[in-house]
């Protein structure tokens, strides 16, 4: 497969880079909840227009009644998603989430699933339970009582977890903490008696709770896949996410770059434009560089884990990092090449640098991954 | 349409199997290795010879020419399933020359058909070794402003001038060189010449560089009289008189290729997993080491967007010089970390077992990626103007 966007995926990258241009728009969306301060960190109004552009839905099987589409496209959304920093519940409901719920039951797909393809639902997932990305820890503990299970715990990080219909939750049901084996997945609904949230607006104004689960009661068959079996899913979960959330990532550094690029065919200083300096040339240029190159991985990543190829693991990492490093030198560029009118909030350049702060810390930065890919390459 | 390149995998593979002897499946380890042709050539064991005949014989050393001028004639998706399958087993490449990466695309879109029956063959049969006569002492990146001048005497030019930088002359056979052929035009006067380096007046000295190797050489021309046809349809020049420009700018693109491809970070194994055999890494080292292969993976990712875009005819055209930047640089920091991965062994320069300073050697020579072909900066400035479009100058 050539790595490249083929007609079909180029007809999609531009209708979603039209509808988050106009609907999606920094004014209309970030800005405008951000300063209502709203609770949920995005539009339940846009959420169902998601729906109506089929992509809530593009990752959920046909049979189901989704799209049934790969990564490869969920990356394009999301790439657009990223240069208009659009809030919305898109990575954690129908790329994490949604991925796990391919391993549920027909009564849990048949649950959730519609809800999420009208745009009416918001899912999200709770995995970590400290500061730093580290799944490999899951100490949340679900012990089996009569024909369920009873939840104790905390985790944090939750993407808008307080406005969440449903979340996928990695919890302990054998062994220790750190145990590869022994996790499962649950499908936990919203207002279960002893759920708490403890809702914290982050630094890009999206919203993330510490949840506590105090003696949470939940059903047999809020399990996804095989009790002590949910490693396997969690993993698929995190590959899913991590390229989803690198092709967010791409979409903020090309938006940044264009934003800065474009500064400087215009602001004047000396008596000339400042995109005539050769400093600031060849800095912007070594800046394109790495943003192709992190965009070229993101989609070669995207390809793999669409053909099941044993490499996606690894190649994910790579493109989780790489990213990080292309977005994080983006926005760093950007805010300096502006100079001060890049400090103001008025304009938009420093919102790209908060977004993708929380962007690189959501499920592992560039040392957490780069850690991976030492390890997964055997050294 | 997936069948048949099923099928053509599937005897790519068996006639790989078939015919490279095993000898050809381990890595190159000293410039003998190499099999360039040449009148001069020879070979440096019997199972160097069978390989290069073998893929001699099937059009295999150019295998994505047309059949009629040497090659194979395989589409670019039979191409890349070829190398594709050469990689799986390591094959050494058949024949390495300056005419399969450089003179041979010149001709494939300038030459004459004359040109091509003739020089092309020569170059997939590997009879004649080419050079390539660009970089004069005062013209390096401002190459424009090459100043080796051939006097138009009719039927021929008589030329004189000094070329640098012209890697291997001294083994090479014929020279495409670039000769100022109208004084007053700076673009518009050049003209691309092919001339044989036996031409009386032709005369090369190699330059020692800080690797202890020659691969490059100084080349003079003093009074060389260059015939302006060798034949019906075969001009002694390529594209047309003045025009020469043209066809280097075309090259060079190739040539930032071809440096991005083989000499940058496109190597699909990490560069952890090779050097932590040597013994235990410094965290910290094996940490930088672990950032370098996130840029190398992702950077082998780019290379393979690039080669996919430019079969399909999509991307910038001035992407190459994106690629040229990125993976030379990256190359260079690559022998950074292999020599500090490899301590005080690294450091030997004539030992049998550092293979004769192969590591040392190898970090030296890597420091010309980011200059020739097009110096980072330059790389930088074009894409700036030519991508960004950022303005000035």
């Amino acid at each position: 497969m050539p790595l490249y966007h083929d007609d079909d995926q180029a007809m999609l990258a531009d209708s979603a880079s039209q509808f988050m241009r106009e609907e999606g728009a920094i004014n209309k969306q970030l800005r405008h909840w951000r300063d209502r301060d709203c609770k949920d960190g995005f539009g339940h109004g846009l959420w169902e227009q998601f729906g109506e552009m089929g992509f809530t839905g593009m990752l959920v099987d046909e049979d189901d009644g989704g799209l049934g589409m790969g990564h490869v496209e969920a990356a394009i959304v999301l790439e657009e998603i990223g240069r208009n920093l659009t809030p919305s519940p898109f990575l954690a409901s129908s790329v994490l989430a949604a991925t796990a719920l391919k391993h549920g039951s027909e009564d849990l797909r048949s649950r959730w699933l519609p809800g999420l393809i009208e745009g009416k639902s918001v899912f999200t997932v709770a995995i970590d339970e400290g500061p730093k990305h580290n799944p490999q820890r899951i100490g949340c503990k679900a012990e089996k009582s009569g024909n369920g299970f009873k939840l104790n715990g905390k985790k944090a990080f939750v993407l808008h977890g307080a406005s969440a219909d449903m979340m996928v939750v990695a919890a302990r049901t054998s062994g220790s903490d750190d145990d590869t084996d022994g996790v499962t997945l649950f499908a936990v609904p919203k207002d279960t008696s002893g759920i708490e949230h403890d809702a914290r607006r982050l630094v890009d104004s999206s919203m993330a709770t510490h949840t506590s689960f105090d003696d949470v009661e939940l059903d047999g068959d809020a399990v996804i896949g095989e009790v002590d079996g949910g490693r396997e899913i969690l993993n698929a979960m995190l590959d899913a996410g991590r390229v989803g959330a690198a092709a967010e990532g791409v979409g903020v550094a090309r938006g940044a770059m264009d934003m800065t690029v474009d500064y400087l065919k215009q602001r004047k200083q000396f008596g000339k434009t400042i995109g005539e300096f050769q400093a600031l040339q060849h800095r912007a240029a070594h800046l394109y560089a790495e943003v192709e190159i992190a965009r070229a991985v993101t989609i070669k990543a995207a390809q793999l884990l669409d053909g099941g190829s044993e490499k996606a693991e690894l190649m994910a990492s790579v493109a989780k990092a790489k990213v990080a490093k292309a977005a994080g030198l983006a926005v760093r560029e950007g805010v300096q090449m502006h100079g001060g009118i890049g400090m103001t909030d008025e304009y938009d350049i420093g919102l790209y640098m908060k977004r993708d702060r929380a962007l690189q810390e959501f499920l592992g930065d560039q040392y957490y991954h780069a850690e991976r890919v030492a390890q997964l390459s055997g050294y | 349409m997936a069948d048949d390149l099923e099928q053509f995998r599937s005897e790519v593979r068996s006639w790989l199997e078939a015919n490279c002897p095993e000898e050809m499946r381990q890595p190159v380890r000293d410039e003998r290795d190499v099999y360039w042709g040449g009148r001069n050539a020879s070979f440096k064991s019997d199972a160097q010879k069978q390989w290069f005949e073998a893929c001699r014989d099937k059009g295999y050393t150019v295998p994505e020419w047309p059949k009629e001028y040497g090659g194979a004639g395989l589409s670019p998706a039979e191409g890349k399933i070829f190398r594709q399958e050469m990689a799986a087993i390591n094959a050494r490449p058949p024949l390495s020359s300056f005419g399969i990466w450089m003179l041979g695309p010149a001709l494939l879109h300038f030459g004459t058909e004359g040109q091509k029956q003739r020089f092309l063959n020569e170059i997939a049969r590997g009879e004649i070794r080419w050079c390539q006569g660009y970089s004069e002492p005062g013209s390096g990146s401002d190459l424009v402003s090459m100043q080796t001048y051939g006097e138009d005497k009719g039927d021929h030019w008589i030329v004189n001038g000094q070329k640098i930088w012209t890697s291997y002359a001294d083994e090479a056979d014929w020279i495409f060189c670039l000769v100022r052929t109208d004084k007053e035009n700076k673009y518009q006067g050049i003209t691309f010449m092919l001339f044989d380096m036996e031409n009386q007046g032709v005369s090369t000295k190699p330059i020692l560089l800080i690797s202890g190797n020659s691969p490059f050489c100084e080349t003079f021309m003093d009074d060389v009289k260059v015939p302006k046809s060798y034949g019906e349809d075969i001009p002694a020049y390529v594209g047309e008189v003045n025009r020469g420009w043209d066809v280097a700018k075309y090259l060079l693109g190739h040539e930032r290729e071809m440096i991005s491809a083989t000499g940058g970070g496109d190597r699909a194994s990490s560069l952890g997993s090779v050097t932590s055999r040597q013994g235990e890494l410094d965290p910290v080292l094996r940490a930088e080491m672990a950032m370098f292969d996130v840029d190398a993976l992702s950077f082998t990712a780019m290379s393979e967007k690039f080669m996919d875009e430019l079969k399909a005819n999509k991307g910038h055209p001035a992407q190459p010089n994106m690629l040229k930047y990125a993976g030379t640089e990256l190359n260079k920091r690559r022998h950074e970390l292999l020599m500090a991965a490899g301590g005080s062994a690294a450091l030997e320069w004539d030992s049998e077992e550092s293979g004769g300073g192969k590591t040392a050697r190898s970090w030296l020579r890597t420091k010309a990626n980011s200059i020739e072909g097009g110096t980072s900066e330059v790389m930088l400035n074009v894409i700036s103007k030519r991508i960004l479009e950022l303005p000035g100058g």
